[in-house]
């Protein structure tokens, strides 16, 4: 299957080790994936909480692009990657209010008339999906744990989906209890941290507005997935990497606690454990060095 | 339940079920299909010693009954009450019947030679006048309460396995002890688990106040443990229900009115390590709770069996829907169907505790022995009749009937007037206009229209 790539805003910038890790993965699974071309913000945070309305047309216009590049095809639906949790989260929301609200599929048709692209059936002509989807779903996990070649054993690995992943609008897991990343984990020859904290928040963008909140919500997080033994934290987020990695010294300054923890993409474990160079999965981007051998017992 | 095997005018079959039935009020003919128990009801004695001579020394196969609790052998007696006081064995796990090679202890010990291995599915068809049907109901999946940790986490139980935990029949003879040997300092029991929920069931199940408080009463009594209760409402209307409620406020168990958010392993203080912990909105103080506990109930709800469908249809049932089976009118009928002649006992109609579940079925009993001790029963005239001369016998009529009322006698459509509701469906379907509506003929109803426009 053929896959168009959205990066949005983050993965080519604070995310840009989750870039580079998804397309090397990619590329050493031999899956053809190709970058949305002239793609425009997705349109979350800042411009949802103004103008919700606008931001439908954003995400809109970079569906529109999608179908266009897809061209007919054969009558299947463009697969649009979204790794940024947000960008998946709000496509996924404009599909499902363009199909409901009327209003809004108004805006956007306007909107998208004015540079000439075509608004109709969006929701039908596009599949929003995530990587994490992508990889445990159509590559499936046999394909992935045939292409190890440096597994990771014994490796205490917590799968930390967040809040936007699998919920409201993702229909691939459990909104609950998801998996995917566990299995992931698993076919790695890792082991897995069953946890609680899976889908709680990481404090978003409030560690850069009203730091003392989003900070804690960080610091339970991490605290917690220590405390359970974990080694190494794996998030499918831009923003919940950046949180929960570049606040530590913050966090451990404000609740005089010594959490220290490598957060990284599962993209680049993946990476890892097929033996790609550190460059190609981009961890030497990190500012925590990614841990790959378990700790002694 | 023991009177009712005891009694002489009373025919029990058990491992049985009704495969097929038809006919009508007051000449239905039921098929019944029995499973083979692997030992005969006719000379067993109850003495249970098949049970102690099976090969298998120690019990070793989750025992239904206990909720998988306790462990039970191949051979064995449902529960200590079970009526008739005959084992069963178990085709899936007997020595004998999985492999055909067996000491046969149970045979050999038994002196009525009562163990039978080569007992087959029996079909019988018996003739009836009335039906009950109480086919009861099922606690809902906990499974479906993800955010609970059913499954996840061992201390958490279902209301079911604790009440089995704290019976002094059940596997730990009343003792409460938790699935990792602890026992436990506090409980949370959270009620309205799979009712009042959008997600799940939006019914109230009605009972499960009533049992979190006789399960509070016990776990207290029976471990000393300090208990808490999540609720949404209290209910307890019912004789003496209030009253105990007010009675294990006084014993000092713990009520906090809110809907319990989740239940986690994350501890955060020092003292929670290894409990669970259940955030709630403690909607009194309007403030969010953690709570550490030992042991947590899950008060599932009720809802109605898995194969309601294929029973419904079988008698003839119409379902309300939160999937029980519907009575003919909710305040003025509730016990009868619309099928003349089948009632509803139980919590096949609707959630009910046993005070009023016993009372449904003595009014379920009442009137289907006053219909057939009537002999004669009176129907309204208003019926659908076939003009034989007139039915060309193309059948059309017979799929459309609800009430099964329509047969094929030599070659044409005949109504049974006993089942016939004169609904009218027939009467409009029929291409040759042969059946007419009794009281609501063509010709009626025209004079009627010509009458109101003149």
């Amino acid at each position: 299957m053929k896959y168009l790539y959205f990066p949005g805003c983050s993965l080519k910038s604070t995310g840009k080790p989750y870039e580079e890790s998804i397309l090397s993965v990619f590329r050493a699974l031999d899956v053809d994936i190709e970058e949305l071309k002239d793609w425009n913000c997705c349109g979350a945070t800042a411009y949802m909480a103004v103008d919700e309305l606008k931001s439908f047309s954003l995400c809109a216009r970079n569906m529109a692009l999608a179908v266009k590049q897809h061209g007919e095809g054969n009558g299947e639906p463009v697969q649009l990657v979204a790794p940024c949790s947000a960008c998946y989260s709000l496509l996924l929301k404009s599909q499902h209010y363009m199909e409901e609200n009327p209003e809004v599929s108004r805006v956007v048709k306007t909107a998208l008339k004015e540079v000439g692209l075509e608004s109709e059936g969006l929701s039908q002509k596009v599949r929003i999906r995530h990587p994490l989807d992508v990889l445990a779903n159509d590559i499936g996990i046999e394909r992935i744990k045939d292409q190890v070649k440096k597994p990771l054993t014994g490796l205490k690995v917590v799968p930390y989906y967040g809040c936007l992943l699998v919920r409201p609008y993702a229909t691939f897991d459990d909104p609950y209890n998801p998996t995917s990343m566990d299995r992931l984990i698993r076919a790695l020859g890792a082991e897995p941290v069953d946890w609680a904290l899976k889908t709680r928040c990481c404090g978003g963008t409030l560690s850069g507005t009203i730091q003392g909140v989003g900070l804690r919500l960080s610091y339970l997080l991490l605290k917690e997935a220590s405390r359970k033994g974990g080694e190494l934290l794996l998030t499918a987020c831009p923003l919940c990497q950046f949180d929960l990695e570049c606040f530590q010294g913050g966090m451990n300054n404000r609740f005089q606690h010594n959490v220290q923890m490598p957060v990284a993409y599962f993209s680049q474990l993946i990476g890892k454990a097929f033996n790609l160079s550190d460059r190609e999965v981009g961890a030497q981007r990190l500012f925590i060095p990614m841990k790959l051998e378990a700790a002694a017992p | 339940m023991m009177d009712a095997g005891r009694h002489p005018r009373i025919k029990l079959m058990t491992c049985s079920e009704v495969v097929a039935v038809s006919g009508y009020m007051g000449n239905y003919r039921a098929t019944i299909r029995t499973k083979p128990r692997y030992i005969r009801e006719d000379l067993c004695v109850g003495c249970l010693q098949c049970i102690d001579a099976c090969v298998f020394k120690k019990p070793r196969f989750p025992d239904e009954f206990n909720m998988g609790l306790g462990l039970r052998k191949p051979v064995y007696l449902p529960f200590p009450q079970a009526t008739p006081q005959v084992p069963l064995i178990d085709p899936e796990n007997c020595l004998q019947l999985k492999t055909g090679k067996c000491k046969q202890g149970c045979a050999e010990k038994c002196e009525r030679k009562a163990v039978d291995f080569e007992q087959k599915e029996k079909i019988q068809e018996v003739q009836v006048g009335t039906i009950i049907v109480a086919t009861g109901f099922k606690t809902v999946d906990p499974h479906k309460v993800p955010y609970y940790g059913y499954g996840k986490y061992p201390n958490v139980y279902t209301a079911l396995e604790a009440e089995r935990l704290v019976s002094a029949s059940g596997p730990t003879e009343g003792e409460v002890i938790l699935r990792d040997g602890r026992k436990p300092e506090t409980v949370g029991i959270i009620h309205c688990v799979g009712s009042r929920d959008e997600k799940t069931n939006r019914w109230c199940s009605r009972v499960c106040c009533m049992y979190s408080l006789k399960l509070a009463h016990l776990i207290r009594e029976h471990s000393g443990a300090k208990i808490y209760n999540f609720y949404i409402d209290m209910r307890t209307p019912g004789k003496g229900y209030e009253e105990f409620y007010n009675k294990l406020l006084e014993e000092g168990v713990q009520f906090i009115r809110g809907r319990v958010a989740e239940v986690t392993d994350w501890a955060v203080k020092p003292g929670e390590e290894g409990k669970l912990i259940l955030r709630v909105e403690d909607t009194m103080i309007g403030q969010v709770r953690r709570i550490p506990v030992d042991m947590v109930v899950l008060s599932t709800g009720l809802e109605s069996q898995p194969d309601a469908a294929k029973v419904s249809a079988l008698f003839g049932l119409s379902r309300s829907a939160d999937g029980f089976f519907a009575e003919a009118h909710p305040k003025l009928r509730p016990v009868e169907t619309n099928t003349d002649g089948v009632f509803l006992a139980g919590c096949a109609q609707g959630p009910r505790d046993v005070p009023d579940a016993v009372a449904h079925a003595g009014a379920a009993a009442s009137m289907a022995i006053a219909l057939l001790n009537k002999g004669e029963v009176t129907i309204a005239p208003t019926t659908a009749k076939v003009v034989r001369e007139k039915c060309v016998g193309c059948g059309d009529c017979l799929p459309v009937c609800p009430y099964t009322a329509i047969s094929r006698v030599e070659g044409k459509a005949e109504v049974n007037a006993a089942l016939c509701k004169g609904c009218g469906t027939c009467v409009a379907t029929c291409p040759s206009g042969a059946i007419e509506g009794l009281h609501f003929t063509d010709e009626q109803l025209v004079a009627q229209i010509e009458g109101v426009l003149t």
